[in-house]
This record gives structure tokens, C-alpha cells and sequence, in this order.
């Protein structure tokens, strides 16, 4: 695999607040990666960091090798879209559109111009009159017809409705499938991108939790149900993400795939398993952080397969 | 749809899986690709793509090059066999674990299961008794 952005150990602090914290990873190329986390998780902050929009206090930041600040010939190679992109006063969709084609060496324009139809953008009219749909579809436009080798899309799709943000999604994989290139997708809503994304990156208070394949992640917890002792004596030893109980019922999820022996064995002792969804598992990853119970190392490199990354 | 808990090329793999065993998928012909997987799942293609090598890994499909994947003569006798060793575990033990809890010896399964059997239409010749109860 060919790097496109590697990190190392990046940090962004105003103030009184460590934006970014201490952030070390790198950006494969022809990737689609789900960045995740809560508002001010730092999400946001790293895009515009890595995109030289923002300059870190320390750590280093390396895009196809080079360092991204007033590089033109790396930064016209990315295209960053943020959810809350300002436009020039009085500019319309039109304009916003023939600078990006201007910016852009790989820009499609009949690409372009079949989201516009897609997403009935209005390019004449003045984009502060737009609706607030209507401006998300500006910047999702620009973002998958730039198709920049890297591109961000800072949950510029959280403005459209269920059917725009599908057609968002449709076109995205479409295209991507065509011209494969590395696609970043900040989100805290997670179920709804994690099929499309290979990679997950979690953020949580400035700081990396969780850098691995999504498919790994979705076998990575479990939650046992049944009986208090039986449930408590299995999740003994392993990493306890959540616990609840009613009378002499409990269920615990636990960190940690279970072998096919340990299966056997929770079903022998009528233990009931279920798999727990992508989207729970990083609250109760985020939630166990934020306790104080620190295993953020820990959980950022869990198993040997996610050292074959680096 | 698919389980959000479980890999989801494994969950790929198993849908083709399913089409060989139930016979919309014939042998010798010509497996989706990887993307018309992704694009028909709306999933990222490296995934459908892991999905179907897992199934060439296992000999259920093969490549022809320039063409696509097929489906691997055989491939749906191998599924069955392997559905075969794997019923016990994903059918009769949980069947025999909820007998237990409900005081159900295993005679008392087989009895159940041959009356069932026996009488497949015939629901209330085997409720009668237990509503007499």
C-alpha cells in the first residue's frame, strides 16, 4: 500500500484546549475511511490541519511526501469540503463551480453538471439565498466532481434530506468504483457510512482511539446475556465496555472477539450472544474513555492484524 | 439486510453462498461481480471484493480472465456438506439448550421431532394432548 498522508504524533493546542492531541496515522491511497467522533472531538481541526488550512504546534504532516503548507502542486490535489464552507458575497453555484474547475486538474465538468441535475442546484441564484440543502449539495458537488486523489467531506451531507443524502452516497460509491482515490468521511452518524467505508479513524477529545479495518471492528464486541455469575465469571479478565443488570439477569459487553471454543461454552452455560453494531460499540468505546479508565492504547492497537497497517 | 455486528464480507460471502445452495446461481455460470455487488449492497467494493476472494480461496468460485468469477463445478455439494457439519452446531444444540430449560429430556426432542414430522399439516392432532393437560 501507497501512503497519500502520514501523521506523526500531530498536535494543535489554543489556548487552554488541545484541539488535536498527540495524533499519529497514515491515509492510504485509493481508500475510502470513516472519520469518526463526536462535535469537538477534533474532527474538523485535524481535516484542517492535514489540508494546510491550519498549522499545528507540533508534529509533522507529509501529503504524497511533501509538506502540505502554501504547496500548490500537493493542495490542488486535495479538496476539502466543509460543513460550514463560506462563499464569497454574491456568488452564485455557477461561480463556485467554474472556480473549482479552475482549481482542480482532475475536475469533471459533465460530471458536474449531472449533480446539478441530480441535486436541482439552482446555479444562478445567489448562494446565500440557498437553502440550507441546496448549499450542502454546492459543496458535495464540488467535492466528487474536483475528484481531488484526496478528498474530505467534513459531514457536508448532514444539510440534505434521507433522499439527497442516499443519492450522496449512490454517486459517491459509483464514482468511486471508476476512479478509485482517497475519500474521507467525517461523521458522527456512523451506521449510515459504515458500509462504505473500508478504514475507521475515531477521534474522541483530541485524541486517536481507534485506527482499523471496519469489517475487523464489526466482530470486535460482543454482549453476553443471561444469568449474573455466568455472565460476570466469562467477562472476568477481558475489557468490560458496558454493564447492565436487572435482578439476577445481566449482560456485559465485552472488548474482544471470543474464540469458537469460548462460544461454545457461553451457549453451554445458556449465555446468549449478540453482536453489537459499529455505532454502539464506539459509544461505549467513547464513554469508557471519557470515564477516566484510560485504555485508549490499548484499544488503538487491540491485535497483531492491525499492525499489518503500518 | 445485513447484521451491523458481523464482518461484512463474510456477510457477502454468504449471500453468494446462498445463491449456489438454492440453485438461483447455477454451477459454471457467471458470479456478480465485485462491483455490481457494491453498487447493488451500496457497500465499499474492497469489501465485496474480500467477500468474493474468500469464496475463490475456498475453490467455490474461479476466475476466467478478462471474464469474471464463476461458480466451480461441485461448489454447491461442497456448501451442503459443510452446511451438514455445521447444522448440529447451529441447530440441535440450541434446540437441546432450550429443551433443557424447559425440562425436556432429549427422548422427549426425538418424540416431539417425530411427531412433527409425522403429522406436518396436522397441528392439532399433537397440541390436543397438551391443552388436555
Amino acid at each position: 500500500m501507497t501512503a497519500v498522508i502520514e501523521v506523526e504524533n500531530l498536535t494543535k493546542r489554543y489556548r487552554s484546549t488541545t484541539a488535536v492531541d498527540d495524533v499519529s496515522f497514515r491515509l492510504e491511497e485509493n481508500t475510502i475511511y470513516g472519520f469518526l467522533g463526536g462535535n469537538g472531538a477534533g474532527k474538523t481541526t485535524t481535516m484542517s490541519l492535514l489540508t494546510a488550512q491550519n498549522a499545528p504546534t507540533s508534529g509533522s504532516i507529509r501529503v504524497f511526501g511533501e509538506r502540505p503548507y502554501e504547496n500548490h502542486r500537493v493542495l490542488s490535489r486535495m479538496c476539502f469540503v466543509r460543513e460550514s464552507q463560506r462563499y464569497p458575497e454574491d456568488f452564485t453555484p455557477r461561480h463556485s463551480f467554474d472556480a473549482a474547475r479552475m482549481f482542480f486538474p482532475r475536475w469533471d465538468e459533465d460530471f458536474a453538471q449531472r449533480l446539478i441535475d441530480d441535486f436541482h442546484v439552482p446555479v444562478h441564484t445567489a448562494i446565500k439565498k440557498l437553502s440550507r440543502g441546496q448549499l450542502s449539495a454546492v459543496g458535495v458537488i464540488i467535492g466528487l466532481a474536483a475528484r481531488a486523489e484526496i478528498t474530505f467531506f467534513d459531514e457536508p451531507y448532514l444539510g440534505l434530506d434521507a433522499v439527497a443524502r442516499s443519492l450522496f452516497y449512490e454517486r459517491l460509491l459509483e464514482d468511486y468504483t471508476h476512479s478509485p482515490r482517497t475519500i474521507v468521511l467525517s461523521s458522527h452518524l456512523i451506521d449510515e457510512i459504515s458500509d462504505l467505508v473500508e478504514r475507521v479513524l475515531l477521534i474522541d477529545d483530541g485524541r486517536l482511539l481507534i485506527d482499523e479495518s471496519t469489517d475487523d471492528l464489526r466482530g470486535r464486541a460482543v454482549t453476553l446475556t443471561g444469568n449474573a455469575d455466568q455472565v460476570d465469571r466469562f467477562a472476568e479478565g477481558r475489557t468490560l465496555l458496558h454493564r447492565q443488570a436487572m435482578g439476577s439477569v445481566a449482560s456485559a459487553t465485552v472488548y474482544g472477539a471470543l474464540t469458537d471454543a469460548e462460544q461454545a461454552e457461553a451457549t453451554a452455560v445458556g449465555l446468549e450472544r449478540s453482536s453489537v453494531p459499529l455505532q454502539q460499540l464506539v459509544v461505549h468505546l467513547t464513554k469508557k474513555t471519557r470515564s477516566g479508565h484510560s485504555h485508549s492504547h490499548a484499544l488503538a492497537h487491540p491485535t497483531p492484524s492491525s499492525e499489518v497497517h503500518s | 439486510m445485513f447484521d451491523p455486528g458481523r464482518p461484512l464480507f463474510l456477510q457477502i460471502a454468504e449471500s453468494i453462498e446462498e445463491s449456489i445452495v438454492d440453485g438461483s446461481l447455477a454451477e459454471e455460470s457467471r458470479a456478480p461481480s465485485t462491483n455490481e455487488l457494491a453498487a447493488f449492497h451500496r457497500i465499499n467494493p474492497a469489501t465485496a471484493a474480500k467477500g468474493v476472494t474468500a469464496l475463490v480461496d475456498r475453490g467455490i468460485l474461479y476466475k476466467k480472465r478478462g471474464i469474471g468469477m464463476f461458480v466451480a463445478t461441485g461448489a454447491r455439494q461442497t456448501l451442503l456438506d459443510e452446511r451438514t457439519k455445521g447444522f448440529a452446531d447451529a441447530y440441535v444444540a440450541p434446540l437441546l439448550a432450550e429443551a433443557r430449560r424447559l425440562g425436556l429430556g432429549p427422548e422427549d426432542v426425538v418424540r416431539l421431532i417425530t411427531e412433527h414430522t409425522g403429522h406436518p399439516t396436522d397441528h392439532s392432532a399433537h397440541l390436543s394432548p397438551q391443552e388436555a393437560r
